[in-house]
């Protein structure tokens, strides 16, 4: 029996199906069988950011309508061993989901794998309520800005009324370079406000931008922080207790390539 | 640019900034409380107290923060009111 963990953050654009993506190819990675659900209906886009929208035949709706099967459904990453994607309906809306209908479809796809990840859509509503009703665990995504901060703050006070208890952070985009000079908001800021644990920090980096742009995760790139950052995350879902990068080390990683390629003075 | 920086240091880091706007609307955001809420709390809590003591109207405050639960370790919000007192009333020898 495997794990349904959430990825939910309240505002939208902070990178949840970046982060579902890449934990889930991370995961997939380190020998487990991994779904990743779009739970997204009406805006997919896990799809295109793990590079499997062409493969899409039936969808999330469809499954829970009864028009296919699961296993019809669900796509095979060929690139990664164990790895599946259950794609979300893009002509449909939230509506034409219960959660009822979703704790089912995630309890079956626990019977099959491992790792069932969910990609919570943005906003508070029913697609929020569908997303969370199959997990028992969830991860809430954020930015070091107040708004997605303050949204944050308001998701986990949602998932624990909803007994989803214990949420964890990750805090995505960080740039280390403003946090030194005071310009950004550190770990401990956000650890402070929102008072629960951090699971991992991903830095801003370029990286991610290229790899969605060919639909491949960042978490295989082994050059990249933030793919290294993945790695680590993914370690720490499977109870590995994996120490936290650094920001001195990455700086000084950072100013290391940058002297290597020349850049600094 | 130096002198822009030596300006711009008035405010400290800009991230203070934000922690404290945020902790600020987070108290809010999470009581689901009006500031109208605390002004009439405010004013009942002037109202009872004076009645006993005399109290600094202008030093009184009333806020929002959270606190650790006594039976386990999660934050819980609390209601602190900060009432500086001048001096207590003598009620005692009316009795």
């Amino acid at each position: 029996m495997g794990e349904a963990i959430v990825i939910t953050s309240g505002k939208g654009g902070v990178g949840k199906t970046t982060t579902t993506a890449n934990l889930g190819t991370g995961l997939s990675q380190l020998g487990y069988k991994v779904a990743v659900v779009d739970a997204d209906i009406g805006l997919r886009n896990l799809d295109v950011v793990m590079g499997l929208e062409n493969r899409i035949v039936y969808d999330l709706v469809d499954v829970v309508e009864g028009v296919c099967r699961l296993k019809q459904a669900l796509i095979k990453d060929k690139r990664y061993e164990g790895l599946f994607l259950l794609p979300a309906a893009q002509t449909k809306d939230k509506n034409s989901v219960t959660p009822e209908q979703m704790r089912k479809l995630t309890n079956d796809l626990k019977e099959m794998f491992d790792y069932v990840l969910l990609d919570c859509p943005a906003g508070i509503e029913q697609g929020f309520k569908n997303a969370i009703a199959g997990a028992e665990k969830a991860i809430v995504v954020t930015t070091p800005e107040i708004s997605a901060v303050r949204d944050a703050d308001r998701i986990i006070g949602l998932l624990e009324a909803s007994e989803l208890r214990d949420p964890l952070l990750i805090v995505n985009r960080i740039r280390i370079d403003m946090v030194r000079k005071g310009d950004m908001m550190n770990i401990e800021d956000m650890i402070d406000i929102l008072a629960i644990d951090l699971l991992g920090v991903v830095p801003d980096d370029e990286a991610i931008v290229i790899s969605t742009n060919k639909g491949e995760p960042v978490v295989t790139e082994n050059n990249s922080l933030a793919g290294q950052a993945y790695r680590n995350i993914a370690k720490r879902i499977t109870g590995e207790n994996v120490p936290f990068i650094n920001m001195e080390v990455t700086e000084n990683i950072v100013t290391k390539l940058r002297k290597i390629f020349g850049l600094a003075k | 640019m130096d002198f822009l920086k030596f300006f711009n240091k008035d405010s400290g880091p800009s991230k203070n900034v934000a922690k404290e706007r945020l902790k600020l609307v987070l108290v809010h955001d999470r009581t689901n409380c009006s500031p109208h809420f605390l002004d009439m709390v405010k004013g009942d809590i002037i109202r009872i107290i004076s009645d006993y003591v005399e109290i600094d109207e202008s030093g009184l405050d009333v806020k929002l923060t959270k606190t650790k639960s006594d039976i386990d370790d999660t934050m819980i919000p609390a209601l602190v009111a900060n009432i500086p007192i001048k001096k207590m009333k003598d009620k005692s020898g009316g009795y």
